[in-house]
């Protein structure tokens, strides 16, 4: 009996963030369903979708000491290729043997138009996957020249990169230009259980969905930035030369620590837009990766759980309309301000250091 | 034919030739400008040769990455020490064991079994190290808010951890009093006693290197100009007029 609850006692502890965080995020939910205001859980379950790119960035930014102001790119492109790989009616191919395997294995999904005609989509959790795919590639493309580049000159290069994805986006026909892509279906996490979509009587579980989605992915970079690994990554920060004298090879982790910001970014891309229903050229934006900059800058930069209440706070705030016009410059001057004031990040001085 | 480098018209290393024996320690010394740390960093694959060959154990590694030239058992210390300043004594001691362990980013991740008993032995030995260094009451603290000599000491445990055979000092003696010349020399001879590693470093405080040294290689102008024990060293003519003669720039 003893050694149960000295396991249960050492289990307690040893995630007692996790648990905290979970609590927090179940207490969230019954109050707001409580005071009858059901309706922000929509803002909250899109600020966790954001509070996940903010995840993978301040591992980059906080621990790596790499900046991106690329981020959005990424969120950009997992959300656009998952919703055009879902939107596209490939009932004119539906005689080819290819997609008669496709259908077979169960990735191709059928529905009827209000015609009765038979469509044909790809299946969403295949076209989630390819997203994923897709972005870690463009990911090592951009990153394999760009992470030679330091400081300001990596800000410059990945801002670039984030500037291309949005005029692609509001340039190419299939990603609909100006309007984006609409009607993106929800997707089935757990047939007739869970399902990732914007639908009123789905916004709980999408809640949840979410929140255990951002949770995951705090315990992930958490157990990251605590191992051989993430020694690694935060030794890069203080001097690459003291880096490479323990042997560290600087340029592979500081991309493989790109790739999985990346992969976070687009995870949440995919997630958000298959819940919203579909995504515009504004998710590619410039101001978006701004923002996520900013969120990691205030949340104290290696402060993952800083970063994720602040950039919540911050982000529910914005989706809620209470900067009116003024978001990009609230921002923006948050930004100005932290970088003048406390570079460290407001939230620095609660965080105390797990011990080695 | 030496080692050789460049800067623009300024030929750094000019020629140098030398071997260090296993298990012993080797000086380098020179006035300044004299090329050492240019040489230390063409060992240890900070710059490029121009020309040359670098052989350690056998092998030849020049052109080798910095941290491959680690992970064959050539581990280092900086001039102006370079310590993880975001990271505790402890932190960058187990940081130093990076090429003696494996984990990746999915067992970390995931932080398997594998990953965690590695991570225990990591810590273990890194501890190891900090008392061997007398400097475990430390462990906690900010590297970068440590006096100068307890840096000094800190940086030399995380070379040690990666297990090196042969092992670069760059001017340990570099900003430390007396007391603290004495005790380095002392755990330098350790190093090389119980530890069976072989040293080479870069030093300007004569007696430490007279005192520890099994042989010493003067440089000046980018030249090696002298080779032998401590003993030769000292009668050898060229080398004093270097140091004390009419026209010399130390």
């Amino acid at each position: 009996m003893k050694n149960i609850w000295g396991y249960l006692k050492g289990f307690i502890l040893k995630h007692s963030s996790a648990i905290t965080g979970i609590i927090a995020v179940i207490l969230l939910q019954q109050i707001i369903s409580f005071g009858g205001k059901e309706f922000m859980l929509t803002q909250l379950t899109m600020s966790a979708y954001y509070s996940l790119v903010v995840v993978g960035l301040c591992m980059l930014m906080g621990y790596a000491g790499q900046i991106s102001m690329g981020q959005a790119g990424f969120f950009a492109i997992g959300g656009y290729v998952s919703a055009v790989l879902t939107t596209q009616n490939l009932a004119v191919y539906k005689d080819t043997a290819v997609l008669k395997v496709l259908g077979t294995i169960g990735i191709i999904v059928k529905s009827n138009d209000i015609y009765g005609s038979t469509l044909y989509y790809l299946s969403p959790m295949l076209a989630l996957i390819l997203a994923v795919v897709i972005t870690l590639g463009i990911a090592y493309i951009i990153g394999v020249p760009v992470l030679k580049l330091k400081g300001h000159y990596l800000a410059m290069a990945t801002l670039g990169f984030g500037t291309i994805i949005y005029r692609i986006a509001l340039g190419t026909k299939i990603f609909g230009e100006a309007d984006g892509i609409s009607s993106v279906p929800g997707f089935t996490l757990i047939p007739g259980l869970l399902q990732v979509t914007g639908q009123t009587g789905f916004k709980v579980q999408n809640y949840y969905i979410a929140w255990i989605l951002v949770i995951t992915g705090i315990i992930i970079a958490q157990n990251i930035i605590n191992s051989r690994v993430g020694r690694a990554l935060r030794s890069l920060h203080s001097g690459e030369d003291a880096a490479e004298s323990v042997g560290i090879n600087v340029s592979k982790y500081k991309l493989y620590i790109f790739i999985i910001s990346a992969a976070f970014a687009a995870v949440a891309g995919v997630f958000l837009t298959h819940y919203n229903g579909g995504i515009g050229p504004s998710e590619a934006g410039v101001m978006k990766s701004v923002r996520y900059v900013s969120i990691v800058a205030v949340g104290g930069m290696a402060n993952i759980w800083g970063t994720v209440i602040i950039g919540t706070l911050l982000n529910f705030l914005s989706l809620r309309g209470y900067f009116g016009s003024y978001d990009d410059i609230v921002f923006g001057a948050i930004l100005i301000a932290i970088m003048l004031f406390t570079p460290d990040g407001i939230l620095r001085k609660f965080s105390f250091r797990k011990k080695a | 034919m030496g080692v050789n480098k460049h800067f623009g018209g300024l030929h750094a290393v000019n020629n140098v030739s030398f071997t260090v024996e296993e298990c012993t320690i080797k000086s380098v010394i020179g006035p300044n400008g004299a090329g050492k740390t240019t040489l230390f960093n063409l060992i240890a694959g900070y710059h490029r040769l121009d020309s040359g060959v670098v052989e350690f154990n056998g092998k030849t590694i020049q052109g080798l990455h910095a941290y491959e030239i680690t992970s064959r058992g050539i581990s280092r210390t900086f001039q102006n020490i370079k310590l993880f300043s975001r990271m505790t004594v402890l932190e960058n001691v187990m940081t130093g064991r990076h090429v003696r362990t494996s984990a990746g980013f999915i067992a970390a991740a995931l932080n398997t079994r594998s990953a965690r008993n590695e991570g225990l032995k990591i810590r273990e030995k890194a501890r190891e190290l900090l008392e061997l260094l007398q400097v475990s009451d430390l462990e906690d603290r900010d590297a970068g808010s440590l006096p100068f000599g307890k840096q000094r000491y800190v940086e030399i445990a995380r070379a040690l951890a990666a297990e090196p055979k042969l092992l670069l000092l760059d001017e340990p003696a570099a900003g430390l009093n007396i007391h603290e010349t004495q005790s380095l020399a002392e755990l330098i001879l350790k190093i090389k006693s119980a530890l069976g590693i072989t040293v080479l470093m870069v030093e300007h405080d004569m007696s430490l290197v007279m005192d520890i040294s099994d042989s010493i290689a003067v440089l000046n102008y980018g030249e090696k100009i002298a080779d032998g024990t401590p003993k030769d060293i000292q009668q050898n003519l060229e080398v004093i007029k270097v140091y004390l003669g009419d026209d010399s720039d130390a």
